[in-house]
Order: C-alpha cells, then sequence, then structure tokens
C-alpha cells in the first residue's frame, strides 16, 4: 500500500497525459469527423468517394497498426523530406504522433455519428434557413449543426469512451500516460498487477466524470424538446 | 516529387517475407476464433444472471460487464502477462505453466474482455424480448427453463446477430495486441519484419491489408448470416 502511494504522482502525471492526448485527439476527431460527415453528403462524387474510402480504411485497420505506421513510418517520410531539403534530423514527437493518429482514427467513427446526426434533422428547418437568404455555411452552424448534436450525442459518447481506452496504445510508441508509468512502478516494486489494477480503477473514474459530462450535455442540446 | 517519398515502396521484403506474414495470420485467426468461442460460452450465463430481475443476483455479472467494458484491453493483457507472477499462490501451482505462455496470457486476457462485450450484447437483447411472447409461452405452460430454451435465447441470438457482427471485428483488431507480448500474430510479423530491414510503411501496410481483408470476410459473413437468420424481417419478395 506505501508503494502505491509513493508512486501515485507519477500514475497521476501520467493520468494527466492521458487526459491531454484524449481531449487534442477528440478536438482533432469532431473536425475530420465533420468534414467526412458533410464529404458523404455532399452531391460530389469525388468527395463521397475519398470520405467512404477514408472510413472503410480507418475502421477495418487495427489501431495499433495505424499508430505504429503513422509513427515509424512518419519518421522515416519527415526524415526523408528533410534530407531533401537539407535540413538537420527532425525527431518526429510521439506526443504529436499519437493525438494526429488517434484523431485521425476516430475521426472515421465521428464522420458515421455526425452524419446520422445530419439526416435526423428536419428537412423544414435547413430549407427554412436557404428561405431566409442564408448562406450554405450559415446554414450548417446556425441550424443544421445545432440541431443535429443531440441526434449525434449517444453515438459521440461512446466514440469518446473508446477513444479514451484506445489511448493506452500510446504507451507502445513511448509516451508516458499511465499505462507506462505503471509498467515502471510495477517493474521497479515487483508489483505489476497492483499498479495496473490502480491504472484500470483510473480509467473508470474518467469514464464515470465522462458520464456526467455527456448528461450535462444531452440536457444542453434538448432543451427545447419535450420528453414524456 | 512527393511520389519519391511516399508511393515507390519495396514490396519484395513483404514477398521475401510472406510466410513470415501467412504464419501471422494464422496465429491471429486461431487467437481470435479460441477467444470468440470461449468468450461466448462465458458470455451466456454472464447475460443470463445480469439480465435478472433480482438486484442481488445481477450485481455480479453486471460489475465484471463494467469492469471489462471500461478499462483497455491493453491494460487487462497487462495485468495477467505481466501481474499474475506477481502472486506466489499462482507461481507454486499448476497455474504457473500456463500464465508463463504468453499466448495463454493473451487468449485468457481476450476471452474476458469479449466475454463482458458480448454479455452485454445479449443481456440488451434479453431485457427487449416483446412481453407479449413470454405471456403467450406461460399461457400454453411452459416452465421457466423452456421459455429460456425455446422463445427467449433463439430470439436473442437472431437479434445481437449485427451488434456481435461489430464485436467480432473489434475482437480481431484487438488481437493485434498480442503482437506486443511476443506473440508472433499479424502485427508481430510486421514488427518483426521491421525491425529486421527498417521498412515501416512496407511492413504495417502489409499487416493492415491482411486485416482490413479478414474484416471484409467477416462483415460479408454476417451479412450471409443475417439474410439466413433474420429471413422473417425481409419483406416479401414479388
Amino acid at each position: 500500500m506505501s508503494q502505491v502511494v509513493a508512486y501515485f504522482p507519477l500514475i497521476l502525471k501520467g493520468m494527466l497525459l492521458t487526459v491531454e492526448v484524449a481531449l487534442l485527439s477528440l478536438l482533432i476527431a469532431i473536425l475530420l469527423g465533420l468534414i467526412g460527415a458533410v464529404a458523404k453528403l455532399s452531391k460530389s462524387r469525388i468527395a463521397k468517394a475519398i470520405a467512404g474510402t477514408y472510413t472503410t480504411i480507418i475502421r477495418g485497420i487495427p489501431d495499433l497498426v495505424l499508430m505504429t505506421l503513422i509513427f515509424f513510418g512518419g519518421q522515416i517520410l519527415v526524415n526523408n523530406i528533410g534530407e531533401k531539403l537539407g535540413l538537420d534530423y527532425i525527431d518526429v514527437d510521439p506526443f504529436i504522433a499519437g493525438v494526429l493518429t488517434i484523431g485521425f482514427i476516430f475521426g472515421a467513427y465521428f464522420a458515421e455519428s455526425f452524419r446520422g446526426g445530419i439526416l435526423a434533422v428536419a428537412r423544414g428547418e435547413i430549407e427554412a434557413g436557404y428561405a431566409f437568404g442564408m448562406t450554405p455555411v450559415q446554414v450548417f452552424f446556425r441550424i443544421t449543426f445545432p440541431a443535429m448534436v443531440r441526434h449525434a450525442l449517444p453515438g459521440i459518447g461512446n466514440n469518446w469512451l473508446v477513444m479514451v481506452k484506445t489511448t493506452a496504445l500510446v504507451s507502445v510508441i513511448g509516451l508516458q500516460d499511465m499505462v507506462y508509468n505503471a509498467g515502471l512502478a510495477g517493474g521497479s516494486t515487483r508489483k505489476p498487477f497492483t499498479f495496473y489494477c490502480v491504472v484500470a480503477f483510473l480509467f473508470l473514474v474518467i469514464t464515470g466524470f465522462s458520464d456526467v459530462g455527456m448528461r450535462w450535455l444531452d440536457k444542453k442540446y434538448s432543451v427545447g424538446v419535450r420528453k414524456a | 516529387m512527393f511520389h519519391e517519398y511516399f508511393l515507390i515502396m519495396d514490396f519484395q521484403v513483404i514477398i521475401d517475407n510472406l510466410p513470415l506474414y501467412l504464419q501471422g495470420l494464422r496465429t491471429t485467426i486461431v487467437l481470435v476464433f479460441a477467444s470468440l468461442i470461449l468468450g461466448l460460452v462465458l458470455a451466456i450465463p454472464i447475460a443470463l444472471l445480469a439480465a435478472s430481475k433480482r438486484k442481488w443476483v445481477a450485481a455480479l455479472p453486471k460489475a465484471y460487464i463494467y469492469f471489462f467494458r471500461g478499462t483497455p484491453l491493453l491494460v487487462q493483457m497487462f495485468m495477467i502477462y505481466h501481474g499474475m507472477g506477481q502472486f506466489e499462490a499462482v507461481r507454486e501451482s499448476f497455474l504457473w505453466v500456463i500464465f508463463q505462455q504468453a499466448w495463454a496470457c493473451a487468449l485468457v486476457a481476450f476471452a474476458l474482455n469479449t466475454a463482458g462485450y458480448t454479455g452485454e450484447i445479449l443481456r440488451g437483447t434479453i431485457a427487449q424480448t416483446p412481453y407479449g411472447e413470454i405471456e403467450a409461452a406461460k399461457s400454453v405452460g411452459m416452465s421457466n427453463a423452456q421459455i429460456y430454451r425455446r422463445i427467449i435465447l433463439p430470439s436473442t441470438f437472431r437479434r445481437a446477430l449485427p451488434a456481435y457482427g461489430n464485436e467480432v471485428i473489434f475482437m480481431l483488431h484487438g488481437s493485434s495486441l498480442a503482437g506486443l507480448i511476443t506473440i508472433v500474430d499479424l502485427f508481430g510479423a510486421a514488427k518483426i519484419v521491421n525491425a529486421r530491414n527498417f521498412v515501416p510503411f512496407e511492413s504495417f501496410i502489409a499487416a493492415g491489408i491482411f486485416y482490413l481483408a479478414i474484416t471484409f470476410m467477416i462483415v460479408w459473413g454476417f451479412k450471409k448470416a443475417e439474410h439466413h437468420w433474420h429471413a422473417y424481417l425481409r419483406p416479401r419478395e414479388t
């Protein structure tokens, strides 16, 4: 027990990194998801094809394979470009690689949630927006988006929870998140089981807080909807 | 200019290492298949207990489901692979023979994990059985066990099919974690090829293509299965 107390600050430091990675990836994933959803619903065949390929490939390949591909492959890509441009050796930061990969992966999942949400928005509301002379961009941000969030929220919530768990993989590319630090603590105290239990518990804590947040968001975006 | 850095890849390395990839493919398929079977066997009692109306019966299986769905598979696998040696009782019993082997640890972790997810899928579908069907069964005098065997479970498995298809794909993707604990599955094979030849693009893309192909086959298989088992839901052909 005293060993857990001694190493707890290290684990908490890792937890902070886990949350940071998750939140930043969420930002990227939402952005990519919105673009993907709009592309999937657009009339342009090329946009549809690109978005369709993106979501199919991402959802068909394990996160771990994509992450190592982007991290190790990205390093080579950066090296080659740097060499051609006559730059010094550039190290790919595992934090950036991790955030980009997870954001890129979950953008595909968010695109599906958002697509469903957009389809659920009443057509008449969008037409009314155009009737007032709004531009397509204005219609999207003033009408479609706020109305769509309510329908997409359950999907967003699920994706977020999966995403938090996926952040555990960044320990594989050397980021010192809480799984990585638990490995260190478990190695030096010879009590790995104890420390992985602590980490598992902390993941459940994050999940618990997320539930509270989701309920708040659900309330906020359901204002004006009458429920039985 | 772009293609100089990116598009010209040397896939000769992959062709040379094809036997290693095929070995990895076999390991992945065996591991996923075994985990799914074990997980399903575990999931059925878990789901039945978790769907119980008595709170004290449902509490433990619900906690099991909550834990395995709420924590990363990676942590669960490490708890077993790195963690089991912490206990002297394990080290001195026959269990140590099992937990010393990486593939057994991966198999146990995957099976317990998929049991949690599958248990939740089945619990949901059991709870959603239309009550009229159960009433009808009662009114013709079936016992509780008969109702479960003849009415609830067959319809549960049918309705759980689409969600279970997703879980199978999830398990396939999760199985790549086995490559992290010395097992030569598809990801493990890609790791070896990358380490020997320093070809991250080629090695991991090749593994990705294999995973993509298996994913498509699973999707296709479940489509076929749904076509068969959900035949009664199809609009009548004219």
